[in-house]
């Protein structure tokens, strides 16, 4: 009885996501444009196939035509065959590298900035309304303005090539910029948080700054500090295709901006589906990581 | 006779903001001489917690003064201890590490061997040797408060200030701990101050015993001297006839400002400002033609039916 409920639910709990995945493909399917090859007599008599697509949306890619175009990329993920031509993980792993750098960056100026909103009314006053502005600035507006803050950074190497440009610091500044959010807003609730009884005891031990910092602040107010981790790291995320779009750096979103321009539809519809992906593996990474604490 | 180590003046205090300002503690005048064990003992919600937190400067008084060798109290110092009434301990350090928190603060010069030494014996002296690695969460409640008290008394402070340190265990628990403490207590002779709302802890364990009067706002009443022999043996002192008189002495006190303060209390009634309302028509989106609640105060003009 037992085991056969089990069975059930896990049955469920695989087919039903199977359905719906189905379903939204075969919706895709009707939508998705159809080849069709007829076969004419031109005006000197010769034969030509003239192949036409039609369709709801005639150039959408039909879910079969989008696996064969994309099979290579998939099949073949570390292939790199030219700078914007390279197997699907190798852009995921270009993009995941510059998401790492600019995500840890908001961490290092988002952390302390929470901790000074939580633990300053005068500071938390001050700031707010700065922070509630600059919060829901896209990150498609911030990138001209990190290239014209660093117009004048050229990091060379001993060949002369360029290793850290204008474009990168940008980029690295967009992604920090808009990611740390979610951590300065979760840290400074986390430290408001602290309970009373907590800082009592720091008061009555007579502990110093640092120390009631480092032994009370900083562990009480963990498990709200890791949510804001979590969601910004979601947010680099979905910053770095557009960062990448606007400045044609290879990665997966650099990647889905040339295919477009090259008409190859389907590799967008590849690339949207590895973003998702990614973005999902991390978020369940994060999660992982911050029920592990507070259980802890 | 000496100085007082602790003395309150006419203290007063209350919380809230202008407008909503209850007052909790009214009055208050005591004086504590070194080495004296004195209890506090109050109903729930009298204050007590307010009246310790400002011996500890936790809590500033709205007026009066709390002093410690005649100089104000102006916040927290190392020479009081405070066992506070929930433990309060950092669940993220292990016991040796919520202990040496203290010691680190109090005795910054010293050796670490020396101040694992001394973390050790105070970890000895309230019998958690076997758990001094272990974290909070996997201790039981008489051992966390165990533990609570050993980082107030590795503090080496003059004056320990308990709140409820045992209210919130099992009565045997209460027991065995009620003897360690005064046991640690005879030995040592520091100052205490034990606020406790169960009157036999108060006469087993203290020199003086002050009911805190549940009047509102509170005030402390007349203080009992407890003349019972030490070392007191609880299963004996039952049967004292000295400790029953003390005893009912004690709640009489305590019943009586009860009683008292349930009698002046006077409440004006009003009646809810609403009117009947007429549910016999229904109240669908069809019907939108039934009214709100009414309110008296909100009604122009009332029809009375006058037979004639
Ligand atoms: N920070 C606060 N703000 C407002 N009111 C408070 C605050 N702390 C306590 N009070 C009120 O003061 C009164 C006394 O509280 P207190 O904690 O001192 O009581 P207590 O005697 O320690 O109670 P218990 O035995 O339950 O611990 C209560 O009515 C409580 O509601
Ligand atoms: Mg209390």
């Amino acid at each position: 009885m037992n085991l056969n409920l089990f069975q059930k639910f896990k049955l469920e709990s695989v087919m039903l996501p199977a359905l719906a995945i189905l379903g939204c493909c075969l919706i895709w399917y009707v939508i998705a444009g159809k080849s069709v090859t007829t076969v004419k007599t031109d005006d000197w008599g010769d034969t030509v196939k003239v192949t036409k697509r039609s369709g709801i949306s005639a150039d959408l890619p039909t879910p079969v035509e989008t696996w064969t175009a994309s099979k290579a990329y998939i099949t073949d993920p570390f292939a790199k065959r030219g700078e914007l031509d390279q197997g699907i993980l190798r852009f995921t792993w270009l993009s995941l590298k510059l998401v790492a750098q600019g995500y840890f960056l908001a961490l290092l100026i988002g952390t302390p900035i929470g901790f000074l909103l939580g633990l300053s009314k005068k500071f938390s006053m001050a700031f707010d309304p700065i922070i509630q502005i600059l919060r829901p600035v896209s990150p498609l507006a911030w990138l001209p303005l990190g290239m014209i803050l660093f117009s004048g950074v050229k990091v060379m190497d001993a060949g002369g090539r360029t290793t850290f440009g204008a474009s990168d610091a940008a980029a690295l500044f967009t992604i920090a910029i808009c990611a740390m959010w979610p951590t300065v807003m979760n840290t400074a609730v986390g430290v408001r948080a602290v309970p009373q009884d907590y800082l009592n005891v720091a008061k009555v031990l007579k502990l110093s700054r640092t120390k009631t910092l480092w032994k009370v602040l900083v562990p009480a107010t963990l498990p709200y500090m890791f949510t804001g981790f979590r969601l910004s790291l979601g947010i680099a995320w979905l910053v770095i295709v557009a960062v990448e779009m606007l400045t044609g750096r290879p990665g997966v979103g650099g990647f889905l901006w040339q295919q477009y321009n090259a008409n190859s539809f389907a590799h967008i519809i590849l690339c949207i589906n590895v973003i998702g992906l990614v973005g999902y593996v991390l978020d369940r990474l994060m999660s992982l990581a911050e029920s592990k604490l507070k259980t802890a | 006779m000496s100085q007082p180590i602790l003395s309150l003046k006419n203290v007063s205090k209350g919380y809230g903001s202008k407008g909503a300002r209850t007052e909790v503690l009214r009055d208050i005048s005591l004086e504590v001489r070194e080495g004296e064990f004195v209890a506090i003992v109050g109903y729930s919600g009298s204050g007590k917690t307010t009246f310790i937190n400002m011996l500890a400067g936790l809590l500033k008084p709205d007026s009066g003064e709390v002093l410690l060798d005649g100089k104000p109290i102006t916040g927290p110092g190392p020479d009081r201890g405070l066992v506070f009434q929930n433990y309060s301990l950092l669940p993220w350090l292990t016991v040796t590490e919520n202990i040496a928190l203290a010691v680190d603060s109090v005795f910054p010069t010293w050796s670490q061997e020396q101040k694992s030494a001394h973390i050790a014996k105070y970890i000895a002296m309230v019998k958690l040797t076997k758990a001094a690695g272990k974290l909070p969460r996997e201790l039981s409640g008489g051992m966390r408060q165990r533990v609570s008290v050993a980082r107030a008394l590795a503090m080496d402070s003059r004056v320990l200030l308990l709140d409820e340190p045992l209210s919130a265990l099992d009565a045997l628990t209460r027991a065995n701990l009620q003897d360690d403490i005064s046991e640690i207590w005879q030995s040592s002779r520091k100052t205490v101050v034990w606020i406790t709302n169960d009157p036999d802890e108060a006469i087993l364990l203290a020199d003086r015993v002050i009911p805190l009067l549940p009047t509102a706002p509170a005030t402390l009443g007349q203080a009992i001297d407890i003349p019972l022999a030490r070392p007191r043996d609880r299963s004996a002192i039952n049967h004292d006839p000295q400790f029953k008189a003390l005893r009912n002495q004690l709640i009489n006190l305590l019943l009586a400002a009860k009683e008292k303060s349930r009698t002046t209390v006077s409440k004006k009634l009003v009646l809810p400002d609403i009117l009947p309302e007429d549910i016999s028509t229904p109240n669908s989106i069809q019907y939108l033609t039934r009214r709100g609640p009414r309110r008296r105060s909100e009604e122009k003009r009332e029809e009375l039916e006058v037979a004639s």
